[in-house]
């Protein structure tokens, strides 16, 4: 029993991020070379622009069992192409629609929007989501295979 | 173009409950442009489906394919392979989409993952109106292009009724009072005296009312 309550302390979400390359990844960026910390369970995806995200990448990403996704996106107003971060917000929210309605919800994917020199925020916005997604559990479609290590046994 | 919008995962997961291995088609020609039913939307709906599924303990497992046109047998057979491995098809095509590739397939049940719309244009990026009822009786020209058969709310063939309200319909404030559109454009076009002209009742024997239509060109016949 308390190897299993250690187990489950020990879970680390699993949250993919597709970050823009002129902003988010830029962001991620300094808050390496800052070395702020943040959760080893963040994955980014590097995008040449949030308005290349699709929505299939994010349904597939949830199909594949991570826990969260993570859309960071260049300030409104701000985008390198104008206007991708305004159609990102858009398909995100249509996904959100979609994950509710099939019951997973929508708390487990998030659109914010930094600058490059936003590092702190980044991290701020990456661990909230840690948060909300660690409060959420795991992600009811993980594999199998990875459900005792993702603590659920 | 043929105006098609997507049912709800939940109507359509309600709809293939049964079923555990199924085959979603897509159609490359209307229902692409309106967004609703092209290869992206099947594949956005496969995903929901699949998650939908797994979720409650009951997965399925799902094809997908997207042909150039469902309403024609020459495209229609290309699913005969892909069909043969399914226990059901859900067709992303307009209702003669549907209709089209269950007659060609009698053995499997067959669909409709889209709730088919209205003949209509793309008036901007995602709106699309109604412009056309097929009525089987054009009189466009009568009104300089713009159809009071299917952009009145009363199908006025006279004159408007009196209600509209600056130019926009009693019934819905967000459409234009067609009627209005009429006499701008035959003032523009220099015909305003065709509203002189008194229009008889409508022959509605060529519209759907009568049924189920059918058009033979015996020219273009091959047999």
């Amino acid at each position: 029993m308390m190897q299993l309550e250690k187990e489950q302390t020990a879970w680390t979400p699993e949250i993919i991020a597709f970050c823009c390359n002129y902003c988010g990844f830029a962001a991620a960026d300094l808050a390496g070379i800052q070395r702020m910390q943040y959760s080893a369970g963040l994955r980014i995806v590097h995008m040449p622009c949030t308005g290349k995200i699709e929505m299939e990448y994010i349904l597939d990403a949830f199909e594949r069992g991570v826990d969260g996704v993570l859309v960071v996106g260049c300030l409104e107003g701000g985008c390198h192409f104008m206007e991708g971060n305004l159609r990102a917000r858009k398909r995100t929210e249509r996904v959100c629609l979609i994950l509710d309605e099939i019951g997973l919800g929508s708390e487990r994917l998030k659109m914010v929007n930094v600058s490059d020199a936003m590092a702190p925020e980044f991290v701020q916005h990456v661990q909230e989501i840690v948060s909300t997604v660690t409060a959420l559990g795991p992600s009811p479609l993980k594999p199998s295979e990875n459900k005792e290590s993702a603590g659920e046994s | 173009m043929i105006v098609a919008s997507p049912k709800s995962i939940t109507e359509l997961k309600k709809i293939i409950a049964d079923h555990k291995k199924v085959l979603f088609v897509g159609c490359g020609t209307c229902v692409t442009v309106c967004l609703a039913g092209g290869e992206r939307e099947v594949g956005i709906a496969s995903y929901a489906m699949r998650m939908a599924r797994k979720l409650d303990r009951s997965p399925i497992e799902i094809r997908q394919v997207t042909i150039e046109r469902q309403c024609e047998n020459e495209f229609i057979k290309d699913l005969a392979g892909p069909a043969a491995e399914v226990e059901a098809i859900v067709s992303f095509g307009c209702g003669a989409g549907v209709q089209a590739i269950a007659e060609r397939f009698p053995a499997i049940p067959v669909y409709a993952g889209l709730n088919t719309q209205f003949l209509g244009v793309l008036e901007e990026q995602a709106i699309w109106t109604e412009k056309c009822l097929g009525c089987g009786d054009c009189m466009l020209a009568q009104f300089g292009g713009i159809c009071p058969v299917t952009r009145c709310a009363k199908r006025l063939l006279n004159g408007p009724c009196g209600g509209s309200l600056e130019s926009r319909c009693e019934v819905d404030s967000d459409r234009p009072c067609a009627w209005q559109l009429i006499y701008s454009r035959l003032k523009s076009i220099g015909q305003l005296d065709r509203l002189e002209e008194i229009i008889p009742p409508k022959d509605w024997s060529h519209a759907w009312y009568c049924g189920a239509r059918k058009v033979v060109r015996k020219e273009h016949q091959v047999k």
